[in-house]
C-alpha cells in the first residue's frame, strides 16, 4: 500500500480528505504512483504532471523520506520506506506567491 | 418571479450573487473553488442551469468545471486543450519567434441552442470547441492558422482569445477578438477565418493600420441587431455597423478613450457603457473617480453616470470581461471591479449600489435573467 499526500487544492479537486492510499504491483516508482492516482482520480489527470508528456508541472514537488525527488527521472525506484508504505509519498505545490 | 443570477469570477475564487427582479437584496455564494484563478464563467443560453467555469491556477493549470443546477453543485470535466498539428511559433514581445504554449482559459461562450455545445478561448490565443459538455476539447484551427498567425504578438496581460461571438441571426458567423492581433470573423462555423480590423489605427504598431495587430480589448454585440458591433481598443471605442466590415471611431467627449469593457443595453441597441480608465499602464479611473459613461447615440455624446459610485480616491480598473447587463424590463447593469466590489444599476445606469464591496479581485461578471 503506497501512502500519498496531496497538497489541499488537489485534495478539494478530487475529494478526500488526508491521505490517499494506492495499490502499485511490482517495482514502485514516481510514474506507477501517478498512474494509480490519476486512474482512481482522473479529475487530477492534467494537474500534476503533462498528460502527454508526462512532464511535472513547474509549480509541483515530489517529496519523500525528508528527500526532494523532484528531479528524479520517473522510472527510477522511490525509496523502500514509500513502497512499503511507511513514509507517505508528498505531492506539493512549491512555496510561491500569491 | 423573475430574477437574476450574477457569476462572478476572481483572483481567488467564483462567487454567485442572486436577487429577484428589483434587485435590491442580494444573496452571496462562494466562494466556489477558493484560491484558484476564475477568469469566466458564464451560463448556457439554451438551459440556464447549465454553467461553465474556467478554473485554473500556476501550480495545477487548467481545469473546467461544470453544473447543472444553477452553480449549486460542480463537477471537473476536460482540461486537456491540445493545440491541433504542431504549432509552430507566434511573435514575442521584442519581435521573436516564440513557440505557441496553453496557459489558460480566458472566456467560455456557451452555444446559443445547446446546452453541451461550448467555445473557450484561451491562451496562447486559439478557439477551442466542446459538444459533449466540456469533455473533450477540440482547437478549430483555422482561426490560429490564419496566415497571419505567426505575426502575433501579445498584448501585457498575455496573448489572449477573450472575445467570442456567435450572431444569432447566422448560424455559421462569430467573432474572435485577440490582443494584440485584433478581430477576426468566420461563416462557416469557425473552420475558416478572416480579420476585420479596417478602420482601426493603433499607436505602438509600425503599421498603425495594419490588419492585423490591433490591442481590441473587447467586442460586444446586441442580439436584435447583429451586423453591429462596438469595440473597446487599447485605446478609441470603435462602431461597425456592417459586422465588422469596417469601423469608425465613437469615442466623442469621453474623458479618455483607453479602457477594457463595453456591453449594450438590452433593448436600446443604440444605448452603449464604457468605464474610461487612464493609460498609460496607470489603470485607473481618471481624477479617482469611478465613472460609467454611457452613450444613447451609439457612441461620439456621451454621458457620465456616477449616482452611487465613489467620487474621489478611487484607483481601481475594471477589466475586459467584468461587465454585463441582464434583459428586465428595467435593463440592468453590472460591474466588476479590481478591488472587488461588484455594483449594479437597476435603472440602466442612472445609479448604482454596490452588491458586494470586498470580494477578491474580480476578473468577469455574467448575469444571467432568470424566469
Amino acid at each position: 500500500m503506497i501512502r500519498v499526500v496531496l497538497p489541499a487544492h488537489l485534495r478539494t479537486l478530487a475529494r478526500v480528505d488526508g491521505e490517499v492510499e494506492l495499490d502499485v504491483a511490482g517495482q514502485v516508482t514516481q510514474r506507477l504512483v501517478l498512474d494509480a492516482l490519476e486512474a482512481r482520480y482522473p479529475m487530477l489527470c492534467g494537474t500534476i504532471r503533462d498528460r502527454r508528456t508526462g512532464q511535472r508541472r513547474a509549480f509541483v514537488r515530489f517529496f519523500a523520506c525528508e528527500q526532494d525527488l523532484s528531479h528524479e527521472q520517473p522510472d527510477t525506484p522511490l525509496p523502500d520506506a514509500v513502497s512499503s508504505g511507511a513514509e507517505p509519498f508528498l505531492i506539493v505545490g512549491a512555496m510561491a506567491g500569491g | 418571479m423573475s430574477g437574476v443570477r450574477v457569476l462572478v469570477g476572481t483572483r481567488k475564487g467564483a462567487f454567485i450573487l442572486k436577487s429577484d427582479g428589483k434587485r435590491e437584496q442580494w444573496d452571496v455564494a462562494g466562494p466556489h473553488f477558493p484560491g484558484w484563478e476564475i477568469y469566466h464563467l458564464k451560463g448556457s443560453p439554451a438551459d440556464p442551469a447549465r454553467l461553465y467555469a474556467s478554473q485554473s491556477t500556476g501550480w495545477f493549470g487548467q481545469l473546467i468545471q461544470r453544473s447543472d443546477d444553477g452553480g449549486e453543485t460542480w463537477e471537473p470535466v476536460g482540461n486537456e486543450f491540445r493545440y491541433e498539428g504542431t504549432p509552430g511559433t507566434h511573435t514575442w514581445y521584442d519581435g521573436t519567434p516564440h513557440p505557441w504554449e496553453f496557459a489558460r482559459v480566458w472566456h467560455l461562450e456557451p452555444s446559443l441552442n445547446d446546452p453541451d455545445t461550448v467555445y473557450a478561448g484561451v491562451e496562447d490565443a486559439a478557439l477551442f470547441r466542446s459538444t459533449d459538455g466540456g469533455k473533450e476539447w477540440q482547437e478549430l484551427p483555422g482561426l490560429r492558422g490564419h496566415d497571419s498567425g505567426p505575426s502575433w504578438q501579445p498584448g501585457a496581460g498575455g496573448m489572449c482569445l477573450h472575445t467570442i461571438i456567435l450572431d444569432p441571426d447566422q448560424p455559421g458567423r462569430m467573432f474572435a477578438a485577440i490582443s494584440a492581433a485584433g478581430v477576426f470573423r468566420s461563416d462557416d462555423e469557425g473552420q475558416t477565418w478572416r480579420p476585420v480590423n479596417h478602420g482601426l489605427k493603433s499607436e505602438g504598431i509600425p503599421d498603425p493600420d495594419a490588419e492585423v495587430g490591433h490591442c481590441v480589448h473587447h467586442v460586444a454585440m446586441h442580439r436584435s441587431r447583429p451586423s453591429v458591433l462596438y469595440m473597446q481598443k487599447h485605446w478609441d471605442v470603435m462602431r461597425s455597423g456592417d459586422s465588422g466590415e469596417s469601423w469608425q471611431e465613437v469615442s466623442g467627449n469621453l474623458p479618455t478613450d483607453f479602457g477594457f469593457a463595453i456591453d449594450i443595453h438590452a433593448h436600446e441597441p443604440d444605448t452603449i457603457y464604457v468605464v474610461p480608465i487612464k493609460s498609460d499602464s496607470q489603470h485607473f479611473p481618471p481624477e479617482g473617480k469611478l465613472r460609467v459613461y454611457r452613450s444613447r447615440t451609439g457612441g461620439n455624446e456621451w454621458e457620465p453616470l456616477t449616482k452611487g459610485l465613489p467620487q474621489s480616491n478611487c484607483y481601481v480598473n475594471v477589466l475586459r470581461d467584468a461587465m454585463a447587463v441582464d434583459s428586465l424590463d428595467s435593463c440592468g447593469v453590472y460591474f466588476g471591479t479590481t478591488g472587488g466590489q461588484v455594483y449594479v444599476s437597476a435603472d440602466a445606469g442612472d445609479s448604482w449600489a454596490p452588491i458586494v464591496r470586498d470580494l477578491p479581485a474580480v476578473l468577469s461578471v455574467e448575469v444571467q435573467t432568470l424566469s
